[in-house]
């Protein structure tokens, strides 16, 4: 038997909203990047299964070009965290208040 | 490189869903954005339309050829090469995108080319013009700024190329994800450019916050992306429009939660109102000159791929998609004033000035016919110039460490730098929206448009909330032309002068320049010499101000006419403690050493201003704003 594809489209929206979620409340900001991660292959998930749904194979296309960007991504992120708080105890985003006002 | 990428892999994305359109002709010879792509049914070869992605070439092939010029030149040894070339890469870009202007194909039509990724159409080559010039006037404007902060390099200019390449990339993109590869080329060099000043921590949480805020954004778009894949089989706009005029959609909440997801995506990229919290922090922390190209070309790419989404994709739903744009459309114009009002920081100022800017464009996005997407577009050309110029005047106040950035920096600016104090003022009053400016004309247009489609609310608020935006721009003009520095004659010899009640600090006025003992030196010594008393220097006006061309007929800023005393007056009297209070000491580094305006900065700032008035005052500029807005 086969699993509707329904439930993968439900499952793909629970991770985005648990990634959404964490980055709205974690304050560690690895954490809050995995968050993102998460989202982003959430999207993964949704486009694999329109693609199956659909009979049509660009959405699986699609899923390659967001695993590059989300490379390139983690690439610039880690930079950007690693020279913000090479100087700091912990990654956290409490620090980040310089700006405000 | 880049762009042949995606020709390679939008090539591969045609064939693999080739399937679905059998028309089976060549792509990019029959066919046209109306009647919807061609594809080259089951065929494994793809041509290639390179002239369609010309600027999208030229500048991602300029950025690695740069950075291989730098590999292979000893280190420091032309240190105004790697401007010089980003420059002349900006150029080679703006005349191939003026040559593909005039060379659109379908006879002006447009076309989509390279397997339906790729749009060759007007609206795209003017966005192409734009980013070129965007990236012309920061390449020029960026130079300054990092030799003062010891950043010069060849990494910015780079970054600034390439994240121009994802700009373009955006508005030509004839599909979802190229729009998202655009969207993410051009981001991702931005977060970079926003931490770029190592030893600024502001600017290393500026890119921080961008960096996670706008990779939230990205994600939240991309699941809209998959949606609206989900609702119609396709990502590409053309196919995706043909599928909702011709079927009922069985599945039309997973459509509408893929537009409302598009929309809050792109509406954090221009800094809509419930998504622009990002703004006042990334402009504020970011290097000053990056500030302004990311506010000039972030925004306008980002306008682009709202207005090929709305407009070209999701057309049909416009009965869904022009409430939401019109209650962002408010709050973006009513938040964004007000606001600004509150912020007392000159960046930060300018950050809430371009979320209301952002309104206005939302006027035109939301009226949704071609004139209001043709005076979005205006306002977006004409923004670019004024925010890039307001941002080098900004960055001209600031000084070394931009150290000098609240609103009361600018005190009694006309009397120590009265060209630079011009120029800032034409620059404000065309935010305000100022006849014989082009933001004047930018703001006519857009509520022309939303008359024209009886939007008679929203056009009132838009006038309502420019009045509101006016108290915030004059009041930076009315500290400019204050008297909050004393000025003596320029006859009198310097001497010290008694404060006035604000407790500010005596500040004589070597003005002419015969009086001036000390020889022209360059003027950035004389921030050194403060501290030891005494700070004489004037230059004769540098060649970026002494342009002939002038095309504007405005009599109030005679640049090339005056001879530019740039800097000259007396040290703070030691004795008095300038640590007393925030406003004080404010005043004290206005009252310091006046603001040092380069060469290079002062020729954007020319060119920018030259724009601003041009684009007002002369019928000629008039009938380009009119061709312009009635381009589609």
């Amino acid at each position: 038997m086969s699993v509707p594809s329904a439930w993968y489209l439900v499952l793909a929206a629970v991770l985005f909203g648990l990634g959404a979620t964490g980055l709205l409340i974690r304050r560690n900001v690895l954490v809050m990047f995995m968050c993102i991660e998460l989202m982003l292959n959430a999207v993964n998930l949704t486009f694999v299964t329109f693609s199956r749904d659909l009979n049509d194979i660009g959405g699986q296309v699609n899923v390659f070009f967001v695993l590059v960007v989300a490379a390139a991504e983690v690439v610039v992120g880690l930079a950007i965290i690693v020279a913000m708080f090479r100087r700091r105890a912990a990654a956290t985003a409490d620090d980040i208040h310089i700006l405000k006002g | 490189m880049s762009g042949v990428v995606l020709a390679t892999v939008s090539g591969l994305v045609a064939q693999t869903s080739g399937g679905s359109n059998p028309s089976g002709c060549a792509i990019g010879k029959a066919g046209d954005s109306v009647s919807g792509l061609c594809r080259a049914a089951n065929s494994l070869h793809i041509s290639v339309a390179y002239s369609a992605i010309l600027p999208v070439l030229i500048l991602s092939i300029g950025g690695l050829v740069l950075l291989a010029v730098s590999a292979v030149l000893p280190k420091r040894i032309y240190p105004g090469l790697y401007p010089v070339l980003s420059t002349v890469v900006g150029g080679v870009s703006l005349v191939a995108s003026v040559w593909q202007w005039y060379n659109v194909p379908g006879h002006g039509q447009g076309m989509v080319e390279i397997g339906g990724q790729i749009f060759f159409d007007h609206f795209a080559v003017l966005f192409a013009i734009l980013v070129s010039v965007a990236v012309i006037l920061s390449s020029i404007a960026s130079d300054s700024y990092l030799r003062r902060e010891g950043l010069d390099g060849v990494e910015a200019y780079v970054l600034i190329l390439m994240s121009g390449t994802g700009a373009v990339l955006m508005a030509e993109s004839a599909s979802l994800i190229s729009l998202f590869l655009g969207l993410e080329i051009m981001s991702i060099a931005l977060y970079v450019m926003a931490a770029y000043h190592r030893r600024r921590a502001e600017s290393g949480e500026a890119g921080l916050k961008y960096f996670l805020l706008g990779s939230f954004s990205s994600a939240i778009f991309l699941y809209g992306i998959a949606l609206v894949y989900g609702a119609t089989g396709s990502t590409e706009l053309v196919l995706i429009a043909n599928h909702l005029a011709t079927n009922v959609l069985s599945n039309g909440g997973v459509l509408l939660a893929g537009m409302a997801l598009l929309i809050v995506g792109l509406g954090f990229k221009v800094a809509a109102v419930p998504f622009h919290l990002w703004t006042p922090d990334v402009y504020q922390g970011s290097p000053t000159p990056f500030t302004g190209y990311m506010a000039a070309v972030a925004k306008a790419a980002g306008f682009a791929g709202l207005l090929r989404v709305l407009d070209q994709g999701l057309l049909t739903q416009q009965t869904d998609w022009r409430p939401v744009i019109w209650v962002i459309t408010v709050l973006t114009l009513v938040i964004g004033s007000v606001l600004a009002i509150a912020s007392r920081d000159l960046k930060r100022m300018l950050a809430y000035s371009s979320v209301s800017q952002a309104g206005y464009v939302l006027v035109g996005v939301q009226a949704a016919t071609g004139t209001g997407k043709s005076a979005a577009l205006f306002y977006l050309f004409t923004y670019t110039f004024i925010v890039i110029g307001s941002f080098a005047v900004v960055d001209a106040i600031q000084g070394q460490g931009e150290s000098r950035s609240t609103i009361w920096a600018v005190r009694g600016l006309s009397r120590r730098q009265p060209l630079l104090a011009a120029a800032m003022l034409v620059l404000l009053l065309a935010q305000a929206g100022v006849p014989f400016t082009s933001g004047f004309l930018g703001k006519f247009y857009v509520i022309q448009a939303a008359v024209g489609q009886g939007q008679y609310y929203l056009a009132v608020i838009a006038m309502l909330t420019a009045a509101v935006a006016a108290f915030f721009y004059l009041r930076v003009a009315l500290l400019m032309y204050s008297s909050g520095v004393p000025a003596v004659a320029a006859t009198t010899p310097p001497a010290p002068e008694p404060s006035g009640s604000t407790g500010d600090l005596p500040y004589g006025d070597a003005g002419e320049p015969t009086d001036v003992g000390v020889p022209a030196e360059r003027v950035g010594a004389a921030s050194a010499m403060t501290t030891t008393g005494l700070a004489a220097g004037a230059v004769p006006s540098e060649g970026g101000l002494a342009t002939p061309a002038r095309a504007g007929g405005a009599s109030a800023l005679d640049v090339e006419a005056e001879e530019d005393v740039f800097a000259a007056g007396l040290a703070p009297v030691p004795g008095l403690d300038p640590e007393t209070a925030d406003r004080a000491s404010a005043l004290d580094a206005a009252a310091g050493d006046p603001p040092y305006v380069s060469s290079t900065n002062a020729m954007v700032i020319f060119i920018s201003v030259a724009f601003t008035i041009a684009a007002g005052v002369s019928s000629f500029a008039v009938d380009f704003a009119k061709a312009a807005t009635t381009l589609f």
